[in-house]
């Protein structure tokens, strides 16, 4: 027993010693980053890894100080942004509109320290007139905070092409975590994509699971069960489809993997370009939509080191790269053809995506 | 513990109970200090320095003292809040983290004095936060000294709801309440989900609540960005109710009795069935109360992925605490400050925040398999009543 109480003594001092140096440690002069992931956590293979690799790509290019923080719950997004705040970061990236009203709310209170919300910007009520600092936020825009959106639809409208260009069995499909926005604009610009091919080829090929004109189609009502990303998938290629965009995070994986044992269906992968995200199932994966939130992030971290940073909303299009559609597999030179044109035609206005 | 084989014969009823006191302690106490060193091994195995992931865990958790005396020296030399609001911080934090386990643990320690594993106080716990939420934002303007008890009353109320379905089952069809709570835990789960993209979304498309009102709050004692409310205080409050409910009530006694053995309760005159339900609609209760608690004090709102699984480790904790109310209050002052700290750690150390899980995780296998540690540490098993945590399977 005594030995005992010798080792839990020693373990409390060296503790207690260990903490008292634990707090110093104060960073030189580089511009610090902080990014605080949403609930997916930092290797999400999505929504926050993509931003964290602007991040990581600024600390390579511009020597900046990046680091994260993952929230594993709704009251962690304020108590890590505080994190930053008390180690006097001069950026911080918050990912996902959950942690909007959290942002505004720290914005306001610290107009000294810069934020870019990736996916969210403010004023964000849709016309409701919600009350300030709360649902929503903001009413107004923040002088220190830039709100990084996507005109996701872009990519999409390729995509679909690329889907219509690509099928055998005459039939495309999508489906989508939830319906709401973020997810229906790459399902909106798919379907976009598939009618203008029909128009400039006379084909007629046909779009499951999703409808512009309903506004509604398929959804798993999550974006973690990657049974339902199968089952859906199984269902897909039963209808008659063999090219399918799942837009619900890591859900399509499971989609991928139907694909890959059955041999019937091609994936289209989104946010970012699946062949190298998840390598594994390349041999299934058509193209990828991407939303290109390591550019946006990288981007507002260069505004911060050159101080040239300000709020306001940062708008990812294909012109910017903000947006983009990965390279097609298989795809002929003519097919490359066409979707640069359509991408050009895109750019300059000649052809609607939404 | 070297005296506890010469009881002398006037001062011997109290010396034996201090060391039984002791005896009590050494388990959890040694528990959580393996945990601690296997953590350790973890994070020096995986490339980092324990020391410094410890100092950060520490610094997060409590706050440093000299961040302390810097701040009061300026508080009191210019006034300035600032760097005293900075110090207390992750002291009062921890707390806010501790709140909600308070009560989660309390109810699966309730739970278990009745021979009942309530594995669903997770369920519980996202009921009560929709309840409650929805009593605060669908009552406007009423006074707070009405709003707050009322959404207060709400959480609790559908946590109770949701844990005597159970609790009924169990009582009139003899269905396992392990078994139905899991069942219960993902109803809930996706009724939640339903109800943040249908019924209780706030406008817009987002699948959130609104924000409830400013008069179901739970009052904050320091403005922002400190968090530490009321919250903590009722959960003491609380901790020591159901104290006083299980060993100094008739009725405490009857539960405790049915959980150390049902057939001499029964064969006592004591009505089984209805203990069984009353256990499961006050744990339910319990449970709401900590989604409650997170809601109108810290979040005030509610969105999917509201819960970092406060349900699941309160399993752990009333182990922990061996499912006495002091025990589970201070094994969720633990796991509160562990959680809390763990964002310094993660942070200045740059630790993934799984490795809290894996020490908890760790804590947990030592207290459920207590023999390890007294191999360990070679400390003698003490001939003792243990409590009984749940009975097998048809009893």
């Amino acid at each position: 027993m005594k030995k005992l109480y010798f080792v839990m003594a020693a373990l409390i001092v060296a503790s207690l010693i260990l903490s008292a140096c634990g707090g110093g440690a104060a960073g030189g002069d580089a511009v610090k980053v902080g990014q605080v992931t949403d609930l997916g956590g930092i290797d999400d293979k999505s929504f926050n890894a993509t931003a964290y690799a602007g991040v990581e790509k600024a600390v390579a290019e511009l020597g900046v100080e990046g680091k994260y923080l993952e929230s594993t719950q709704q009251a962690d997004y304020a108590k890590n942004i505080q994190q930053f705040l008390d180690e006097d970061t001069d950026l911080i990236v918050t990912v996902g509109f959950l942690l909007g009203v959290d942002t505004a709310t720290a914005a306001k209170a610290n107009p000294e320290t810069n934020f870019a919300i990736v996916d969210y910007a403010y004023p964000d009520c849709f016309g409701d007139p919600s009350e300030e600092g709360k649902t929503c936020g903001s009413t107004t825009e923040l002088s220190n905070v830039l709100g990084l959106t996507f005109q996701i639809d872009q990519a999409g409208f390729l995509a679909g092409y690329a889907a219509a260009a690509s099928t055998q069995t005459g039939k495309v499909a999508t489906f989508g975590g939830i319906n709401i926005p973020p997810v229906t604009a790459f399902m909106v610009g798919y379907e976009k994509g598939v009618q203008y091919y029909n128009e400039q080829k006379g084909a007629e090929v046909e779009v499951l699971g999703w409808s512009t004109e309903a506004n509604d189609g398929s959804f798993t009502g999550n974006f973690d069960s990657l049974d339902d990303g199968r089952s859906f998938a199984e269902s897909f290629v039963q209808e008659g489809a063999d090219v399918i965009m799942p837009v619900a995070g890591p859900v399509g994986l499971g989609s991928a993997a139907y694909c890959q044992e059955s041999g019937s269906c091609k994936i289209i992968g989104v946010d970012t370009d699946w062949t190298v995200s998840s390598a594994e199932y390349t041999d299934v994966i058509l193209t990828s939509v991407m939303k290109n939130m390591n550019v946006a992030v990288y981007d507002a971290i260069k505004a911060q080191v050159d101080g040239t940073f300000k709020g306001g909303v940062y708008s990812g299009t294909l012109a910017n790269g903000g947006v983009g559609l990965a390279d097609v597999a298989g795809a002929s030179d003519e097919l490359k053809a066409e979707l640069d044109a359509v991408k050009q035609g895109i750019i300059d206005g000649s052809i609607a995506t939404k | 513990m070297s005296n506890t084989t010469a009881p002398a014969p006037d001062a011997g009823k109290k010396e034996k109970k201090r060391s039984a006191l002791a005896q009590e302690l050494l388990v959890p106490v040694l528990a959580v200090v393996t945990g601690l060193i296997v953590g350790a091994i973890v994070i020096a195995v995986s490339g980092e320095n324990p020391f410094v992931a410890y100092g950060a865990l520490f610094a997060g958790s409590f706050g440093t003292p000299a961040d302390f005396i810097e701040g009061f020296q300026i508080y009191f030399s210019t006034g300035e809040t600032r760097e005293l609001v900075k110090a207390i911080y992750p002291f009062t934090e921890s707390l806010v983290t501790a709140t909600p386990y308070i009560f989660a643990g309390l109810s699966v320690a309730l739970g278990f004095r009745c021979g009942l594993f309530n594995i669903g106080a997770e369920g519980q716990f996202f009921i009560g936060a929709l309840t409650s939420a929805f009593v605060g934002y669908s009552l406007k303007g009423l006074p707070m000294i009405v709003h707050l008890p009322l959404a207060i009353l709400g959480g609790a109320l559908g946590g109770a709801l949701w844990g005597t379905i159970p609790g009924y089952l169990k009582a009139r069809f003899g269905a396992h309440e392990v078994v139905n709570t899991i069942m219960m835990n993902w109803i809930a789960f996706k009724l939640s989900d339903w109800l943040l993209n249908g019924p209780m979304k706030a406008s817009g498309f987002r699948p959130v609540t609104p924000n409830i009102e400013p008069s179901a709050e739970l009052p904050r004692f320091f403005a922002d960005p400190l968090r530490f409310n009321l919250g903590f205080f009722i959960a003491l409050l609380v901790a020591y109710l159901v104290y006083w409910f299980l060993f100094k009530t008739t009725l405490g006694f009857e539960i405790r009795s049915v959980g150390a053995n049902p057939d001499a309760a029964k064969y006592a005159g004591m009505n089984i069935v209805r203990n069984f339900v009353l256990v499961m609609f006050l744990a339910g209760g319990l449970a709401g109360l900590a989604g409650a608690s997170q809601v109108l004090g810290v979040d005030h709102w509610v969105g999917q992925g509201f819960s970092a699984g406060y349900g699941f480790d309160a399993i752990a904790l009333a182990l922990l605490g061996k499912s006495h109310p002091l025990g589970v209050v201070l094994s969720a002052l633990l796991f509160g400050f562990l959680r809390s700290g763990a964002t310094d750690m993660q942070s200045m150390a740059r630790i993934p925040i799984d490795i809290i899980s894996i020490i908890q995780g760790m804590v947990i296998i030592f207290i459920a398999a207590p023999d390890i540690i007294r191999w360990l540490y070679r400390v003698r098993a003490v001939k003792k009543e243990e409590t009984v945590l749940t009975r097998g399977w048809g009893k």
